[in-house]
């Protein structure tokens, strides 16, 4: 129950400790209607009521996301894209409104303009400060297949409706939420954004970064826990599973379209039938007009699928590479601290190295007494024992740090996830019944229309084939 | 409605006996030879039976079923391998069964080419009947699932229902039901064809040059068939519209369903590596399954309901022949008129010497100079002569002409009748069949979507 120090390079400031006595008693305060909303209390603003000290089974973890739910103090909307023309370019600008109790922020309510430019450096920037944590995916830059123009209406609500979800599992999220970056993302006037995005690493301290991943990549883990391991094939199964369901979501899109356009020609030739004959006109009136309903009911049926089902389908499959990056991430982490462990050994084996060696003889040839020069090159290796040793302590401390982080949000995912997959399928099946419902009743409607008309004939229920109709009817054979 | 239908009757009944009595001649050797089920005098009192009760028709005597299709293998016309397909008639008088025996039925087995004949023979027999049409030759109207081929399965129990349905209707008709030829067709396998070409029926069928010569040419058309010649081609027209646009919805509404069956593969192999969500995902995945496969059933259902809009699709054709047929006898009464007034009018010149058209021969008697007396008389009893058997033909096919109307029109409505009653149906039965599609799919998404609420 004890919480684990969550060091400050990589979470929020301020640092805090929390036991989950004290996140209960956070709750009973929040709920008490006279405390004041703005509380300059720190730990009651720290905007998580649940970090990365709770414990972390499932059922615990449900028991808080609930309690989230009503403690909420932030709340962001993307919405009211505007197209903006300049000469170089154009491009789409969102706007982000957000409406918060928390204290870091100077106001209670936002509104600032921005395009996807900016919600890339925002990602770039998290996954840059939080390296294994899982950031909710944003939709995709270029969308290559089909003629989807950049500005089409429906690619533009898809896009903005991604970018909604984006911010808000960034303001759900305990730590994320705190950060620097995402602040000044909601508050900041575009000037000083732009100014913001332009401070950070230099050039070459991030080309550094990058070779030191590439290394750590080339290198590889030597000895990975198993849970990660774990989680790795879990990835590379969900990954292939969820593609798959996405394609086959695709396709049944495409199907219902193709389904939809065969169907509109369907009514159109009975009522076209229906103007050359006279009894048969009105039943023949009434089923193209049955055909007709039906198809706006499927038109329905289209529109959730597009807006609902195969986006968030989709959404998961651009999870999929995240998820990779993070546990490729850790990986290099893991890997960077082995290496300078590696580097530490081969120091010490250094220093304890027979003295007898080149540099040794080549001092010895340049004049220099060699008890001295032995004694110095000693002295050299114990200091960058040292140095490498405190470096060690501290790639440790950030490996821990980063396998726990990653633990903790590995579960907080995979919750998301379940909830966003059941979410999705619940409401598509909720469609699809309703669909048939409607159907139903339209066809009912119809029968019960043309049953009163048949009152001199058999009330049977089942249709009667021809041969039955021939059989008993030949009105001059009697 | 009751007086007329009988009067008719009778009359064919005459007209049949002319036919009956050709067959007859030729029956007995028939009999003897080719049936080895009926004697002789089986075959007599099958006859009679026929004659006499020839107010009923024959489907109510009679059980009618066309109950098995076999593959067969055998030479054909230009001595070459052919495989084709045989049809089991199988016949059992009703009174038979009323009386508490169970006799086995009589059958025997028939090729499609066999029923074109007998439809054909109908046809030029009785002209001014709809006569009701034959199954489909080749798979036409199909969505991707059935194959075109003759030889699928499918197909031929479709057809196997589509002739026993044309049986059917023939036997239940007034006047068709009780034609000889086609008894016998029922009840005698071999030898029948022979019977069929002698009563001569082909000579007797129009040329279609001469059917259609007389579209163009009648002078004065019947309104009624006129109007109901364009129906026809209207009920044509518009069948085949929405037979085709049918078939291209069932082709699309295939793909919906079996594309939904990929959930239920994909489902059971993610619920392997999720703990909470796996069951609810497995079991939600084997109603994908359930929801795929139920396609097939409702697309068979619905081909029962094509079917009944082909039959109606060919009886557009039908139609259109009793109309030819009556602007043919029309066109034939016009020339025969016209024939007859320029005969007249021959005879007028010759009594009176004028001449008062223009011909040949007026123009060489000019320039050879006239005609005797003796010669001219010998002309103006020919051409009286003429002129008297002209006003009989003209009255025999004015009879004819106006027995044709009234019996075609007898007969028209009683199609109208029948076509309005079994196309109702057919769309009643077409809800009926959406509903049930829906229900099924209102139960397999419920299960659905407490799958997934479990998850």
């Amino acid at each position: 129950m004890s919480g684990i120090v969550v060091n400050p390079a990589v979470s929020c400031t301020p640092a805090q400790e929390i036991t989950a006595d004290l996140s209960g008693q956070m709750l009973e305060l929040d709920e008490d209607d006279d405390l004041e909303v703005f509380s300059k209390d720190t730990t009651l603003t720290d905007g998580s009521l649940f970090n990365a000290s709770m414990p972390t089974s499932p059922a615990s973890m449900i028991n808080q996301f609930e309690e989230d739910a009503d403690d909420k103090d932030i709340f962001v909307t993307v919405d009211n894209p505007e197209s903006h023309v300049t000469a170089i370019e154009t491009f789409i600008t969102y706007r982000v409104l957000t409406k918060t109790t928390r204290s870091e922020f100077d106001s209670c309510e936002y509104e600032v303009r921005r395009r996807y430019q900016d919600f890339f450096w925002l990602k770039g920037k998290l996954e840059e400060a939080h390296p294994t944590i899982i950031v909710h995916p944003l939709p995709e830059k270029f969308v290559m297949k089909g003629m989807v123009e950049r500005f089409n209406e429906d690619f533009i609500e898809t896009r903005r409706r991604a970018l909604h979800k984006f911010l808000n599992r960034i303001a759900d999220h305990p730590i994320l939420s705190c950060s620097d970056d995402f602040k000044i993302f909601l508050s900041a006037q575009a000037w000083e954004l732009t100014s913001h995005k332009k401070q950070g690493p230099g050039f070459l301290s991030r080309m550094g970064d990058t070779v030191r991943a590439v290394a750590a990549t080339v290198r590889g883990v030597r000895n990975r826990p198993e849970e990660f391991t774990a989680m790795q094939e879990y990835v590379d199964t969900f990954s292939q599973k969820i593609t798959s369901l996405d394609k086959v979501t695709q396709r049944i899109l495409k199907e219902q379209k193709e389904y939809l356009e065969e169907l509109k020609e369907c009514g159109p030739a009975y009522t076209l039938w229906s103007g050359s004959e006279e009894e048969l006109a009105e039943p023949l009136k009434g089923v193209a007009s049955c055909i007709e309903r039906c198809c706006r009911e499927t038109e329905g049926q289209v529109d959730q699928l597009s807006d609902s089902l195969v986006p968030g389908l989709h959404e998961y499959v651009l999870c999929t590479e995240t998820l990779k990056a993070v546990l490729k991430r850790r990986d290099n982490i893991q890997a960077e601290f082995e290496a300078k462990n590696d580097t530490l050994a081969n120091k010490k084996t250094d220093r304890d190295a027979d003295s007898k060696d080149l540099g040794f003889v080549l001092g010895s040839f340049l004049g220099k007494n060699p008890e001295e020069a032995k004694r110095q090159r000693q002295q050299r290796l114990d200091l960058e024992i040292e140095e490498l040793k405190e470096e060690i302590d501290k790639l440790e401390n950030k490996m821990e740090c980063a396998n726990n982080a990653l633990k903790v949000d590995w579960a907080r995912w995979q919750k998301n996830m379940r909830g966003d997959i059941k979410a999705a399928f619940l409401s598509t099946a909720e469609r699809n019944v309703d669909y048939y419902e409607k159907c139903l009743a339209v066809w009912e409607s119809f029968l019960l229309s043309q049953r009163s008309d048949l009152s001199a004939e058999s009330s049977r229920e089942q249709p009667l084939d021809p041969q039955e109709t021939t059989k008993d009817a030949s009105p001059q054979a009697t | 409605m009751e007086q007329p239908s009988l009067v008719v009757r009778l009359r064919v009944s005459k007209k049949k006996l002319k036919i009956g009595r050709m067959a007859d001649s030729n029956s007995e050797e028939i009999a003897v030879i080719g049936n080895t089920d009926l004697t002789a005098a089986e075959l007599e009192n099958n006859k009679n039976n026929t004659m006499a009760e020839a107010g009923t028709t024959l489907l109510r005597r009679m059980d009618i079923s066309v109950a098995e299709a076999e593959k067969r293998t055998g030479k054909n016309a230009v001595n070459m391998q052919e495989t084709y397909t045989v049809y089991l008639i199988e016949t059992r008088p009703i009174d038979a069964v009323t009386e508490g025996q169970n006799p086995a039925p009589d059958s025997l087995w028939r090729r499609y080419s066999e029923f074109e004949l007998l439809r054909n023979y109908l046809l030029v027999t009785y002209p001014f009947i709809v006569v009701p049409p034959l199954p489909e030759k080749r798979a036409e109207f199909v969505w991707h699932k059935l194959s075109a081929d003759n030889m699928d399965p499918d197909f031929v129990e479709r057809r196997r229902t589509g002739l026993e349905n044309f049986l059917l209707r023939v036997a239940s008709h007034s006047v068709l039901s009780n034609d000889k030829m086609f008894y016998h067709f029922l009840t005698e396998e071999n030898g029948w064809k022979e019977v069929v070409f002698e009563t001569g029926f082909q000579a007797k069928a129009d040329s279609r040059l001469k059917a259609l010569n007389a579209t163009f040419r009648v002078k004065n058309p019947d309104k009624r068939f006129t109007e109901l010649k364009h129906y026809s081609d209207e009920l044509q027209s518009v069948t085949s519209q929405l037979l085709r646009v049918r078939a291209r919805v069932a082709d699309r509404l295939y793909g919906v369903y079996k594309v939904h069956g990929n959930y239920g593969r994909v489902f059971s192999e993610w619920s392997a590596i999720e703990k909470d969500m796996g069951d609810g995902l497995q079991s939600a995945g084997h109603h994908m399954d359930a929801y795929a496969a139920s396609v097939d059933d409702i697309l068979e259902e619905e081909e029962h309901y094509a079917d009944q809009l082909k039959e109606y699709l060919f009886y557009a054709e039908a139609l259109r022949a009793v109309c030819r047929k009556h602007e043919l006898m029309q066109y034939e009464l016009e020339t025969a008129a016209q024939d007859l007034t320029s005969k007249k009018q021959q005879r007028e010149e010759l009594v009176t010497g004028t001449v008062r058209t223009f011909s040949l021969k007026g123009m060489t008697s000019k320039l050879f100079g006239q005609e005797t007396p003796e010669q001219r008389e010998v002309k103006l009893q020919v051409l009286e002569e003429q002129i008297t058997q002209g006003e009989e033909l003209i009255k025999d096919q004015n009879t004819e002409c106006n027995e044709y109307v009234k019996n075609a029109w007898l007969d028209i409505e009683r199609f109208k009748e029948q076509k309005d009653r079994d196309l109702k149906e057919a769309l009643i039965s077409y809800a009926v069949m959406q509903i049930s599609v829906c229900k099924k799919g209102i139960q397999v998404w419920t299960n659905a979507k407490e799958c997934f609420s479990k998850m």
